[in-house]
């Protein structure tokens, strides 16, 4: 019996879609069978993050409203052993499912499927309701910033309204800026939420480059740091207990510098 | 004390993470507050109910709300006294 994980935010933009990718990726190398649905129907992102746009026959909407086999509509991703994509619709709006509908496309694909990640619209209406309906557990998105933080506060109020279980993600660090007084840290933020900590993800310029490419850095954990961060959390997310990376170890060279000079904390 | 920190010292100029830290808790509790609307309700429920064994309260012309003030939320409530009951002591 597998479990529904939904990857929501509150705020749009602050790294959704390509958490949900890259844990995906992370938990099909750990040899679990994985299905990511796209939840934002109307705004279809995650094939094309994946690099799986070209491959698209039908979507979550041709499921729920029985033009397909759910089979049908999965992508395989070829690059791995298990890790299928669940397309939203581009041409529907978020009126087209309903929560209803969502619990039974959840309860069908756990029979099959270890992991089931839903990545869910931004916002708190419809899209969101759906997203969540069928969720066993849920991972909140948020970047060190006031006003994600504060959509991250609602959000973990709707889901404790809900009885789901949630925790934090902590996406777009900088180590540079926290150092120098300049970002919240982690220690701030999840003060500020009370809500335990899956993960955090250093902001990393490759990730704009493997999205460019449709290639989730969590393939090549090895090459970048936030890859390595990606796929710990996948790891947490299995059960294991991994110590959180040190993102203040690569200092610059001209971080050091201004160190030397008495101009860096 | 490096020179960051004296820089800092000096002008009085804070941390913006500290700043952001604030307006954060700040904006947190009035969120929560009025998020669930039964909230401040239950609160004033509960209180007419403590000063009601002192006073007679007017819950009609009882109200409680929630505010900011100089960096801290207030919660402020006003009660209409209808009478003081003789026999407090």
């Amino acid at each position: 019996m597998g479990e529904v994980i939904v990857i929501t935010s509150g705020k749009g933009g602050v790294g959704k879609t390509t958490t949900t990718a890259n844990l995906g990726v992370g938990l099909a190398l750990h040899n679990k069978k994985v299905v990511l649905i796209d939840a934002d129907i109307g705004l279809r992102n995650l094939d094309v993050v994946m690099g799986l746009e070209n491959r698209i026959v039908y979507d979550l909407v041709a499921v729920v409203e029985g033009h397909c086999r759910t089979k049908q509509a999965l992508i395989r991703d070829k690059r791995y052993e298990n890790l299928y994509l669940l397309p939203a619709a581009q041409t529907r709006d978020k009126n087209a499912v309903s929560p209803e509908q969502m619990r039974k496309l959840c309860a069908e694909l756990k029979e099959d499927y270890d992991y089931i990640l839903v990545d869910c619209p931004a916002g708190i209406e419809q899209g969101f309701r759906n997203a969540i309906a069928g969720a066993d557990q849920a991972i909140i998105v948020t970047t060190p910033e006031v006003s994600a933080v504060r959509d991250a506060d609602r959000i973990i109020g709707l889901l404790e309204a809900e009885e789901l279980k949630a925790r934090l993600l902590i996406n777009r660090l900088r180590p540079d800026m926290v150092k120098r007084g300049d970002m919240m840290d982690i220690d701030d933020i999840v003060e500020i939420l009370a809500i335990e900590l899956i993960g955090v993800i250093p902001d990393d310029e490759k990730i704009i480059v493997s999205t460019n490419r449709g290639e989730p850095v969590a393939a090549n954990a090895n090459n970048s740091l936030s890859g390595q961060a990606y796929i710990n959390v996948a790891k947490r997310i299995l059960g294991e207990s991994v110590a959180f990376l040190d993102l203040y170890q690569n200092q610059s060279f001209f971080s050091r510098l201004k160190k030397l000079i008495g101009f860096g904390s | 004390m490096n020179l960051r920190a004296l820089l800092k010292a000096l002008t009085g100029k804070q941390d913006s993470k500290e700043v952001a830290k604030e307006r954060l808790r700040l904006v947190l509790v009035h969120d929560r507050a009025s998020v669930a609307p039964e909230f401040l309700d239950k609160i004033k429920e509960e209180i007419v109910c403590v000063i009601s064994k002192y006073m007679e309260i007017d819950e009609a012309q009882t109200v409680i709300n929630m505010h900011h003030a100089e960096g801290t939320a207030i919660l402020e409530a006003n009660l209409a006294i209808k009478n003081i009951r003789r026999n407090l002591r």
